[in-house]
């Protein structure tokens, strides 16, 4: 049986053990004289059946499908003759590889040596096996310690007790899914990183002020040597970052004041959606708006003011990229300002202050720290963006401040550099990870900056 | 109106103030009719003329046609059980229920002869002359002298900083704060305890030299020392401020005020000198809600 379809009949056979465990425990309850003489409820017991029955099997089913492969893996080669054998990995997996594609049927046997013929055709068999075992294991376990569950229902037993630690650790397993999958991403990347520094050294990465990464892929190859430096994309990061704060804090501000302290109920239940609604849009969309509509514009804008600009420029990237996080900015300032109580409104408004003053005062003050962590989680959204800046700003690495010039971020170039047939050992891919690890320490430094301001707030009113 | 003066007991009517009043004489009224109220809601010094107002929660009528003087320089408190609108009246004497949407206010209201809500009236002015003290202590997250200085600067009450210095410290001094703050002026007012923001606020209020000061349950969220303490300057700031007091607290408002008025239900029940109200009342629901029977 194939591990999903196994998956699925434990889960049955968990339920089918949940069902008879409630049914033995009201069983058991009723010549002592009704369910309230059991420790736990009836659903307790059942849980605890149905938590015997599955936790185990999907121990076994986890374990077994996790470890098959290799085992496998490894009787097959020592069944190989001897002087088959590989003698290092690379050639092992290159072996391992021919074996299972003729097993699969992808390789004709004609085109192979008769031992790797015979290797697929036990590789074929021991699969076989292996996936009755398991089946006939999974499901033995499951049913076995269903039924020691099952038979373990007595009334002085609390369950209750038993299934909410087991439900603790789950929730537990859960959390610590999403933490350890943030850390596979840190180390993958900082391995992968410091295969880079291996080969470029720190000072041209961080202060050379050209990125060309383009490398000879062979020898003889004629190509110009790479340049790494990360400055251009960085800067162009930051100018285009800059345009989209630049839209987006002002708008979204004074929008947030409008919706908080303004707009009367029916407004407010019309706008703020629609605003909110601007984050939903894909960027893909932003991307060709920027591109199709707003570049072009401001070229032609810039041309008929005598000035020269490029026909995708910074300003059209920033300038979308800031409307697209003006719902960041807005929306968490709202709530920021809705936040300060309203007898602070009342106490500044009864001593004669008008309501732009006590905005102004008054609540802007109070909720100043709230909206400056608003204003930092957009910006690690706005240096994080790609696919506008991908359609609208270009490619070339310039290390520019002119906004109607083209610029590339540090986004885009991790894009274009692991996009298409890539080798995994040149500079060229090693750079990705480079620049992704910048890119993570940036933004992970602004986002512990605004939490850190975000909880400095919320102390103030608790 | 007409219906009122059957009820206004004349002076040679009243028993000797030093006698304790005899209980079991049964107050005269025992029925609510609208627009009557039993005692002496008028006043010849008055500062607030509010003549048959009303006020309209959407559809709900929560003042039920109030006529009422406020005299200069007088204490008056509302009492009256939860929710019989005494706080919303209050709200009306400096329009701080402008910044509800679904509140109208009917009626004739004047301050000084001038009537509250003209459209034509700046409630920046109003307020400044109306000043307003909450349930709960509000300061500013802000220092203990910009707090006080909030008004003075808003309203350019001083053209220098010693100005503002002296605003400052006479409205805390008034207070009775400034013994204890004098030293963390800088220090934020949010820091300080119950009372003392309390008297913070009132420091606040003052600091724009209102004519009248209207307080809102003041003592509500405080402790007895703090409210006593709230309590003594009520009655030293009576000397030069009309004051307008809702409280719950019925020794309070038999402590600090001259007048009382009774609500329920959204009417004004009865008005009379403070001792009077709570000696002899004249409507029987006055004397079940001092007695305790309700409220």
């Amino acid at each position: 049986m194939q591990p999903a379809n196994l998956l699925l009949l434990t889960l049955v056979l968990a339920v089918v053990a949940y069902g008879l465990g409630y049914a033995r425990s009201r069983a058991l309850a009723m010549p002592l004289g009704g369910i309230r003489h059991l420790k736990s409820l009836p659903f307790y017991y059942g849980a605890r059946a149905a938590l015997w029955c599955g936790i185990p099997a999907l121990v076994v089913l986890a374990l077994w499908a996790a470890f098959q492969g290799k085992v496998i893996q490894v009787l097959v080669i020592g069944s190989l003759p001897p002087e088959m054998i590989p003698a290092d990995e690379g050639s092992a997996s290159l072996l391992l590889s021919k074996i299972s594609n003729v097993a699969s049927g992808a390789l004709p046997p004609g085109f192979v040596e008769a031992p790797i013929v015979e290797a697929a055709e036990r590789l074929k068999a021991l699969r076989g096996q292996s996936r009755m075992l398991m089946t006939a294991l999974v499901i033995s376990v499951a049913v076995l310690a269903g039924f020691l569950g099952w038979l373990r229902i007595r009334p002085r037993i609390n369950a209750r007790e038993q299934v909410e630690s087991i439900l603790k650790w789950l929730f537990f397993a859960c959390a610590a899914l999403a933490i350890l999958t943030t850390l596979g991403i840190i180390f993958s990347v900082a391995f992968e990183t410091f295969r880079f520094f291996e080969k470029i050294s720190f000072i041209e990465f961080f202060f050379g002020t050209s990125w060309s990464p383009q490398t000879a892929l062979r020898a003889d190859q004629v190509a110009a040597e790479g340049a790494f430096g990360m400055i251009p994309l960085f800067t162009g990061t930051l100018l285009i970052s800059a345009i989209a704060m630049l839209v987006a804090v002002p708008v979204g501000l004074l929008s947030a004041i409008y919706l908080s302290e303004y707009a009367n109920k029916r407004v407010r239940s019309v706008v703020k959606p629609l605003l909110e609604m601007l984050a939903g849009i894909p960027t893909v969309v932003y991307g060709f708006f920027a591109a199709l509509t707003v570049a072009p514009f401001i070229s032609d804008l810039a041309a008929s003011l005598g000035i020269e600009a490029s026909s995708q420029s910074a300003l059209a990237a920033g300038g979308v990229m800031g409307i697209m996080i003006i719902p960041f900015v807005s929306s968490l300032s709202d709530d920021v300002i809705n936040a300060v109580p309203q007898s602070l409104r009342d106490g500044s408004l009864a001593l004669g202050a008008t309501q732009s003053e006590t905005m102004k005062k008054v609540i802007f003050p109070a909720a100043l720290p709230g909206i400056m962590g608003g204003i930092l989680l957009a910006a690690s959204r706005a240096i994080g963006e790609t696919m506008i800046v991908v359609m609208a700003a270009g490619l070339a690495a310039n290390l520019t401040a002119n906004p109607l010039e083209t610029v590339t971020t540090v986004t885009v170039q991790i894009v274009t550099l692991l996009t298409g047939d890539q080798e995994f050992d040149s500079a060229k891919t090693l750079a990705a990870f480079a620049l992704g690890a910048m890119l993570f320490l940036a933004t992970l430094l602004l986002n512990v900056i605004a939490l850190k301001i975000v909880r400095k707030y919320r102390e103030q009113y608790d | 109106m007409n219906t009122l003066n059957t009820t206004v007991t004349s002076e040679a009517d009243m028993p000797d103030e030093n006698v304790v009043p005899v209980q079991d004489e049964k107050p005269a009224e025992t029925v609510i009719e609208e627009g009557k109220t039993v005692g002496r809601p008028f006043a010849d010094d008055a500062k607030f003329k509010l003549r048959n107002v009303e006020v309209f929660y959407g559809e709900d009528r929560a003042i039920k046609n109030i006529s009422l003087d406020i005299a200069r320089n007088e204490v008056i408190a509302f009492i009256g059980p939860s929710g019989c609108g005494k706080s919303t009246f209050l709200r009306c004497l400096n329009r701080m229920n402008d910044s509800i949407d679904i509140c109208r206010v009917k009626g004739s209201l004047q301050l000084d002869e001038q009537d509250i809500y003209d459209p034509k009236r700046d409630v920046v002015e109003l307020r400044a002359r109306v000043g307003m003290v909450f349930q709960k202590p509000n300061p500013f997250p802000k220092s203990i002298y910009d707090n006080v200085a909030y008004g003075p600067r808003i309203h350019g009450l001083a053209n220098r900083k010693s100005d503002l210095d002296d605003i400052v410290e006479n409205s805390l001094r008034k207070a009775g704060l400034w013994d204890e703050v004098k030293d963390r002026l800088d220090a934020t007012a949010t820091g300080m305890s119950g009372g003392q923001q309390q008297r913070l606020c009132i420091a606040r209020a003052i600091a724009v030299s209102p004519e009248v000061v209207l307080m809102d349950e003041p003592c509500s969220a405080l402790d007895p020392i703090a409210t006593a303490k709230v309590e003594e300057l009520i009655a030293e700031l009576s000397e030069s401020y009309t004051i307008v007091i809702v409280t719950h607290s019925m020794q309070q408002a038999a402590r600090v005020s001259h007048r009382t008025a009774y609500f329920h239900l959204g009417h004004l029940v009865e008005v009379n000198e403070t001792n009077k109200v709570f000696t002899s009342p004249e409507h029987q629901l006055t004397e079940s809600y001092i007695t305790g029977r309700f409220g």
